[in-house]
């Protein structure tokens, strides 16, 4: 048996691993990374149009702060968030990002004077201050008050991620590539690592650890079509599932972006509306103002990705053999913009689509996209019930996206999340908690189990094909468990998916029986997993008889706060369970500093809950009280919902921007 | 809409497992129909999922973004997963990228390479003097320099410059254009405090700027389109600088 012990196992080698790992090894522990692939090609190297972060520098940001933040993100969420992580977060964006310019992003900085942007389908002259000169600058994204989504181009994350990588060499974090965790190591309510299996030679080894991280990014590869890279498919989530101890939150909270290329799927960046392309349907006709008079093409998410979808049914889609889309036309951003700011989508249309996207428009719908749901997790990052098993970035869910993520919320996440997590990490491995005292015949026994599973999908005879499981999983998800749901289909959903899952057991790895790098006992394995990932997430929204965010039900449009204000949390009890558990998670609203509104989209369908007028008038009542008394904003907040004492002391102070903390 | 008839595809791929010890290296074909806007990521998942599930290739991005799936199509360094096979004649050869650590089949370690290159070259900002501050306005940078080094940034470490490289087939330690693209783009960075005398020391030898015989194998086969030439031809000018300043 092979075993590594290390104070902290990193599961992922992308933004939100790597950041822990650095932080950690500030605090002067060991840490080793475990990743799929180079962690340079982790899936965080997608990340097109940026980070969002209140640095106010351009013109189009001024008078952002966190406060703007967080109410566009509490908002975004439809108030499914946990408004404490959202505070902890938006106050420390702008901290992460000053951080990676230390490191060396080469983030696009403000230019002094004039420039041309298109708004609304206008050119307009934009005058940007003398003082910015040379800061970061800041585009437009949709959902959010001011112009803040911070950028390179539109390889935000490539850039991040090798700034970030270059830093874990630089700070000789120990990488363990093409290294997959199949199973966590836990005993008594606590976590020791996990056993992983070299995708090279198939040796098995156990890594003991005194805090274990899952940042395995998020399960969008359940759909048959999805923006993510074909690694995203939900292993860290399910791992931690197969505890039977740790808890996933709100799997059912799935984002459709809108504008994906047809057939593949690959992104076009967010930024390209942000920037001022537009939506147009098979006349050529610009429908959202329709929909959306105020936001239009840069309503949230969850609302574009909802509007195209009625619009196609309308008729009003391009027929294709693929079936229908709409366009994205951004050849009115002009051909130099979009080959200086928009040069990776200009790449994948000449690559995938044979297109000039600077003449002709782009095919696009919306596509599976983002993972809001995840790893249950307190504000620290540590599981709610497995003592020692911490998650963050997209893995996750501490909640900072509730129902809907807002664009250019994600990489932000990945690298304020893993700035925190790493000090409470920390913080656990300096106090005497953290000691671990698992026998080693006990760690022989998970690693024994592993081996045995793997045996058996070798050996086993007349068994199932993974192929076709998955390939079912797949298209279930994307016809029953999609933009629109309903109760009829996602009761189809979740009775077939528990038939795939009894027969998964069944698996076999028909001729290909080496036991070294072998892609078809890797399906096999991930395909048993998958499947209960898919599970949780069909089971929840079957269950959430409401529409919130993106989770859109057509039998419940309204948005139920007097039943439904709560977190889904799903465990996996027994290994012969045919079915995830549930439970319910109550999300209080007599703490929190902006009660449940309006999110300012079609009409409003709110059921309210009891609680929110009187939150409501007590906030009120008390943001009138101290600005009477000449209170700042800090201190009004403060009042509302205190958090910084929760954070680590190091990122406490105030944000320094043009004319304010300077 | 009218079908047109599909293309038949042979696709020969080079395969060796080398954790089997009775397999050779050999070539093995496969006929799969095209289908419109099949690219090699489509064609060998098909390959896999249909006719070999022992199939061994990178992909992870499948968007031309990550560098995973670098490959020799039709003998030329790559990225797969961007390639359109209507590009391509109907028999297309395919063999894993020549240097690098074989996994199996077109799978190759370039993560173990990159690694190794990242950490002698020190791709890093080296700054001792100025401590960060988290809470400060960021430093500024003229907005130009900003996107001069972003140009230089968009590297995805593929390794098909390595693979189109004559000097390395030489000199197996030479930094590559990679490498030296990397130089160039912390030489550029002015919060990268080393020197000139420095860098000198780091790739003033023939394994460094002075091993590359301009061939320029590596500009040709850049998936990015990566200035490579431009700035190998820069550091030998600055390098030659330093060498006789000293």
């Amino acid at each position: 048996m092979k075993v590594i012990y290390t104070d902290v196992l990193i599961i992922g080698g992308g933004l939100a691993g790597l950041r822990v790992a650095t932080g950690v090894k500030e605090r002067g522990h060991d840490a080793v990374v475990l990743t799929l692939v180079p962690p340079k090609r982790s899936h965080s190297s997608a990340a097109q149009g940026g980070m969002q972060a209140s640095l106010a520098n351009s013109k189009m940001g001024e008078g952002d702060n966190e406060d703007v933040h967080f109410s566009d993100t509490i908002k975004g969420s439809d108030w499914g968030a946990d408004q404490r992580v959202a505070r902890m977060f938006t106050h420390c964006a702008p901290k992460a990002i000053r951080e990676l310019a230390h490191w060396g992003v080469p983030w696009t900085r403000v230019q002094r004077g004039d420039r041309t942007a298109i708004i609304n389908a206008k050119k307009v002259t934009i005058t940007e201050k003398d003082e910015a000169h040379g800061l970061i600058t800041a585009r437009d994204f949709g959902g959010t008050k001011k112009w803040r989504t911070c950028y390179t181009s539109d390889g935000t994350g490539h850039s991040m991620l090798y700034a970030m990588d270059n830093k874990a060499h630089e700070d000789k974090v120990e990488i363990h590539e093409r290294l997959e965790a199949i199973s966590l190591i836990h005993e008594n309510g606590r976590c020791y690592g996990a056993v992983a299996r070299n995708l090279m030679s198939g040796e098995l080894v156990a890594y003991v650890a005194k805090a274990t991280t899952i940042a395995t990014g998020g399960y969008g590869r359940i759909y048959s079509v999805s923006t993510n890279a074909i690694i995203c498919q939900g292993i860290g989530q399910a791992i931690a599932l197969e505890t039977g101890v740790a808890t996933l939150g709100n799997m059912e909270a799935i984002q459709f972006h809108p504008t994906a290329i047809v057939p593949v799927g690959i992104l076009t960046t967010e930024g390209c509306r942000g920037d001022g392309g537009l939506l147009l349907d098979k006349d050529g006709y610009r429908f959202m103002p329709d929909y959306e008079p105020e936001k239009k093409e840069l309503a949230s998410r969850d609302v574009v990705s909802r509007r195209m979808t009625e619009h196609m049914r309308k008729g009003k889609g391009v027929k294709s053999r693929y079936g229908d889309h709409l366009w994205l036309d951004i050849t009115i951003l002009g051909r130099e913009h979009i080959e200086k700011n928009l040069r990776e989508v200009k790449e994948i249309c000449e690559n995938f689509l044979g297109i000039d996207p600077a003449e002709e428009w782009i095919p696009v719908r919306p596509t599976q996209h983002y993972s809001m749901g995840g790893i249950r997790t307190n504000y620290t990052g540590e599981s709610q019930t497995l003592k020692g098993l911490y998650s963050c970035g997209e893995a996750a869910c501490w909640d900072l996206h509730g129902f809907n993520r807002l664009g250019g919320n994600s990489v932000s996440e990945t690298v304020v999340s893993g700035m925190l997590v790493a000090e409470y990490i920390s913080d656990y491995l300096d106090s005497s908690q953290s000691n671990i005292s698992i026998h080693t015949a006990n760690v022989e026994k998970f690693l024994k189990k592993e081996q045995d599973k793997i045996d058996a999908l070798l050996c086993k005879e007349n068994g199932e094909d993974a192929y076709v499981l998955r390939r079912r999983m797949e298209e279930i998800m994307m016809e029953k468990v999609g933009i629109f749901r309903n109760g009829k289909d996602l009761e189809e959903a979740v009775k077939e998916l528990e038939a795939l899952h009894i027969r998964s057991k069944n698996i076999e790895v028909f001729r290909s029986k080496s036991r070294a790098a072998n892609p078809a006992l890797v399906n096999a394995y991930r395909t048993q997993k998958m499947i209960k990932v898919a599970l949780t997430v069909a089971y929840g929204a079957l269950l959430r008889e409401e529409s919130r965010g993106a989770h859109s039900r057509e039998d419940f449009p309204e948005r139920d706060d007097a039943n439904w204000l709560k977190r889904t949390i799903m465990s996996w009890k027994n290994e012969s369970d045919t079915m995830p558990t549930v439970s319910y998670e109550e999300i209080d609203i007599n703490s929190m500093e902006m009660p449940p509104g309006f999110r300012g989209y079609g009409k409003d369908l709110t059921i309210h809950n009891e609680c929110t007028p009187m939150r409501q008038s007590t906030v009120d009542a008390i943001r009138a009280e101290l600005e009477a008394q000449g209170k700042d904003r800090f201190e009004i907040q403060n009042a509302l919902m205190p958090f910084v004492d929760k954070l680590p002391k190091k990122y406490q102070g105030r944000n320094a921007r043009l004319g304010e903390n300077v | 809409m009218s079908e047109e008839k599909n293309r038949v595809l042979t696709i020969s791929i080079l395969r060796f497992d080398p954790h089997d010890p009775d397999d050779f290296p050999h070539m093995e074909s496969f006929e799969i129909e095209e289908a419109p806007g099949m690219t090699l990521f489509v064609a060998l998942n098909e390959i896999r999922e249909h006719h070999d599930n022992s199939l061994k290739f990178d992909f992870v991005c499948r968007a031309g973004i990550c560098g995973s799936c670098s490959m020799l199509v039709n003998g030329r360094p790559t990225l797969a997963c961007r390639t359109l096979t209507k590009k391509l004649d109907p028999h297309i050869t395919l063999a894993p990228l020549p240097l690098f650590e074989l996994i199996g089949d077109l799978s190759i370690y370039t993560g173990k390479w990159m690694r190794g290159l990242n950490e002698r070259l020190e791709t890093w900002i080296h700054d001792k003097e100025s401590e960060l501050n988290v809470d400060a306005l960021e430093e500024r940078m003229e907005p130009a320099l900003a996107d001069e080094i972003y140009e230089l940034d968009r590297c995805v470490e593929c390794g098909c410059c390595v693979a189109g490289c004559g000097t390395i087939q030489m000199r197996p330690n030479f930094t590559g254009a990679v490498g030296l693209n990397k130089v160039a783009r912390y030489h550029l960075d002015p919060r990268d405090k080393r020197s000139d005398a420095e860098y000198y020391e780091m790739i003033g030898n023939e394994d460094g700027v002075f091993g590359c015989m301009t061939l320029l194998g590596c500009e040709d086969v850049c998936p990015k389109d990566l200035p490579l030439q431009s700035k190998i031809a820069y550091l030998r000018r600055m390098m030659v600088k330093t060498a006789l300043k000293d």
